[in-house]
């Protein structure tokens, strides 16, 4: 039983940022009708959104080291700890959570940097060519990040308050051995809070209702007065975001480097499938889902009756699912049905 | 002006000829070495069958890396087991990633669209993490399959008695298949795939796959069962696939889990698009290019960059070699993405589709013609 719920609990987190990128990808594909090969490597902006300001927060400059007396001994000091002694470290803590400061606005200006500059011109062209154009663009901005970042992944640290792990056994009368690490339940936390937050916005704002209703036919939308491309624009911006907060909360859990952006994509574009094109619920369970069932395959238990299991299971679901399921999990009818 | 409507025979002829004096043209432009020659071939070879599928039917694949990979394992287990001859490696190359192309077409040309896509992704990379993990007795992981000293070779061993010391090489019956002699060894075959590419375009069996490409709808409703049609065309761009993997272990036989990647399957991709989707020489034409630049932007590094720029006074260099380094060198792959998007936006039709606006523009300076309808292709989605 503890065995069984630590092996959930692994899996949320993993289900998480697929479900967070799913989620935009199933935003973007509902209302702009792209398929965006490029959301990988929006999530993996974000992460090194986080990875900026963090070494923006600790510009350091050389000090006297006074603790060692026998000869004068210099020492890196942010300058941030120089000039606020108090609040400096306290910043350089919490340098993640608070990196989401940048990333919004970044993120924001990339999505619609990206739609106006480039996505706006393949509305009408077929899949095939908006699958490869974006394949080229993330090759592109993976290349950029590569060469200002280098190769090896970066590593991050969560504030120190959430450094250990959490005894969630025991809150919920579970054995003790039970425990998860306080940044992946904050992980969970801020992606329910995301998730939510877009479902609120798409189901209880007038403007989602627009955006809703474009998504189902937009050429009505448009005749209605409402200038509906302009509304799709901010969706695309909104769903980059979404990215880039997966991204730059990610970074504790695993080192951010230039590739973690395809890595995620090929697996998103299995959960959103899965899931069910175009359904925006499909992609956060499919994601939850295929999170969890990924944990369990990784067992020991389950790999030494199916050795290499773990490896294939995700890719194994969705061949099954869609071959069995023709619209996925939650597809709904006429959209992208083949 | 010369009349550009060649008819197929010609056609077929000066593909030969170019690709025969391969060695000879390429001296000038600094490619003519056999290595390269060779790569210049088995890409040409991949690109080909690749387009067999995109081309006729407009079918993406983005697992073609698959059968590249599996056909390198096999050849390289042919030398290891039977013989150092090329015959039969190339040979269990083609079965093998054939049968591959057959499982995986079967299963995932239920799907069309981008359906399909994310299938024969998901197959893909499902063969390279297995061929990682579990596969790891056949393939060995990381350290990738390689000949060694204590390989059974039962049918060598049957006919040469002498021990050899260090690895043997590939031969072609006693040739040995390196430098040249591998090259034109190559050379043929693209050839002979050129040429079994061209049948299937100009045959009822590619007409049919056009149609499907067209209008699939419209196809079936006249009676027609196209799956068995999108099946052959999937496995004879597998086979073609596992052909261009099972020459690769030729020219060197090593087979890693990196070829099946899915960044390979993008780079066939681009070839093709570089080239020109469902054009005869396009595919070859793009895979060429491709490794040619590839070839020579990867070797620059700074040195060579400030050479080249020695030109400039040093302010203005110590600007301009940073710059243009990110590009060249260990960044090629930038250019490539960057050319790779300026491909599809401006050019969809690839170098093909350009070279024949152009054809088209200087026509029209001689004589106005009227404008000419071509029927619009829908790819199958």
């Amino acid at each position: 039983m503890d065995a069984i719920f630590l092996q959930i609990l692994n899996g949320l987190d993993k289900g998480a940022a697929y479900a967070l990128i799913a989620l935009g990808l199933t935003l973007v594909f509902g209302t702009l009708g792209i398929v965006n090969f490029a959301h990988g490597a929006l999530f993996m902006l974000g992460a090194f959104c986080a990875v900026s300001f963090n070494k923006l927060l600790t510009i350091s400059t050389k000090v006297e080291d006074k603790t060692v007396t026998l000869f004068k001994a210099y020492k890196e000091k942010p300058y941030l700890e120089i000039w606020f002694p108090d609040a400096g470290p306290v910043l350089i803590d919490f340098a993640i959570p608070l990196s989401i400061l940048l990333a919004i606005p970044v993120m924001i200006f990339i999505g619609y940097a990206m739609e106006r500059g480039l996505i706006k011109h393949f509305y009408k062209r077929p899949h095939a060519e908006q699958i490869l154009v974006t394949f080229g663009l993330a090759i592109v901005i993976q290349e950029v990040i590569k060469a200002y970042f280098g190769a090896n992944p970066i590593p991050q640290t969560a504030p120190d308050i959430l450094a250990g792990s959490a005894s969630v056994g025991s809150w919920i009368g579970l054995g003790e051995s039970v425990v998860y690490p306080w940044w992946r339940l904050v992980y969970l936390v801020f992606s329910g809070v995301i998730i939510f937050g877009v479902f609120a916005f798409l189901q209880f704002t007038t403007y989602g209702m627009v955006v809703r209703a474009g998504m189902r036919d937009r050429e009505t939308v448009g005749l209605l007065g409402i200038n509906i491309e302009k509304r799709f624009t901010i969706v695309f911006a909104i769903a980059t975001v979404v990215a880039g907060l997966a991204g730059v909360m990610y970074t504790p859990v695993l080192p951010p480097d230039y590739h973690m952006g395809m890595d995620f994509l090929v697996l998103s574009f299995v959960v959103v499938v899965v899931g069910g094109m175009g359904s925006l619920g499909g992609a956060v369970l499919a994601g939850f889902l295929l999170g969890i069932v990924q944990s369990f395959a990784s067992m020991t238990e389950v790999k030494a009756i199916l050795p290499g299991i773990d490896q294939i299971i995700i890719y194994l679901v969705a061949v099954v699912i869609l071959l069995t399921l023709p619209r996925g999990l939650m597809g709904r009818a006429g959209v992208m049905d083949d | 002006m010369m009349n550009f409507t060649l008819n197929d025979t010609t056609r077929f002829l000066l593909f030969a000829a170019v690709i025969l004096t391969m060695p000879i043209w390429l001296i000038p432009l600094g490619g003519g070495y056999p290595d390269l020659m060779q790569k210049f071939a088995i890409y040409g070879i991949f690109a080909i069958g690749f387009n067999i599928l995109f081309g006729l039917t407009g079918y993406l694949s983005f697992g073609h890396a698959a059968f590249l990979g599996v056909g390198s394992y096999a050849a390289v287990w042919s030398f290891k087991l039977f013989t150092m001859n090329v015959i039969p490696a190339v040979l269990f190359g083609v079965l093998f990633a054939g049968l591959l192309a057959f499982i995986i077409g079967f299963l995932s040309l239920r799907r069309s669209g981008i359906y399909f896509s994310i299938l024969t992704l998901a197959f893909a990379q499902m063969s390279y993490n297995l061929a990682y993990s579990v596969l790891t007795p056949v393939t060995y992981g990381e350290t990738g399959l390689q000949l060694s000293q204590q390989d059974p070779r039962l049918i060598d061993n049957l006919f040469i008695e002498e021990v050899s010391t260090g690895l043997p090489s590939t031969t072609l019956f006693g040739i040995k298949m390196s430098g040249y002699s591998g090259f034109y060894f190559c050379a043929v075959i693209l050839i002979l795939c050129f040429f079994i590419s061209m049948r299937i375009f100009r045959s009822p069996f590619g007409l049919m796959l056009k149609g499907i490409k067209s209008n699939q709808n419209r196809m079936k409703y006249t009676g027609l069962n196209t799956r068995p049609y999108m099946l052959t065309a999937f496995v004879i761009s597998g086979m073609y696939a596992g052909l261009a993997g099972s020459l690769l272990a030729v020219t060197d036989p090593l087979a890693g889990a990196e070829r099946m990647q899915w960044t390979a399957s993008g780079e066939v991709v681009l070839m093709t698009i570089l080239g020109g989707v469902g054009t005869l020489v396009g595919p070859m034409l793009g895979a060429g290019l491709i490794k040619y630049f590839e070839n020579i932007f990867s070797g620059f590094d700074n040195n060579v960059l400030t050479n080249a720029f020695s030109f400039l006074p040093d302010s203005v260099a110590e600007v301009v070699v940073p710059v243009v380094g990110l590009f060249v060198g260990g960044g090629w792959h930038l250019t490539l993405g960057i050319l790779f998007v300026v491909i599809v936006i401006y050019l969809p039709g690839g170098i093909v589709e350009g070279l024949s606006r152009l054809m088209a523009m200087l026509r029209k300076r001689e004589r106005p013609v009227n404008g000419n309808m071509k029927p619009q292709d829908q790819p199958g989605e």
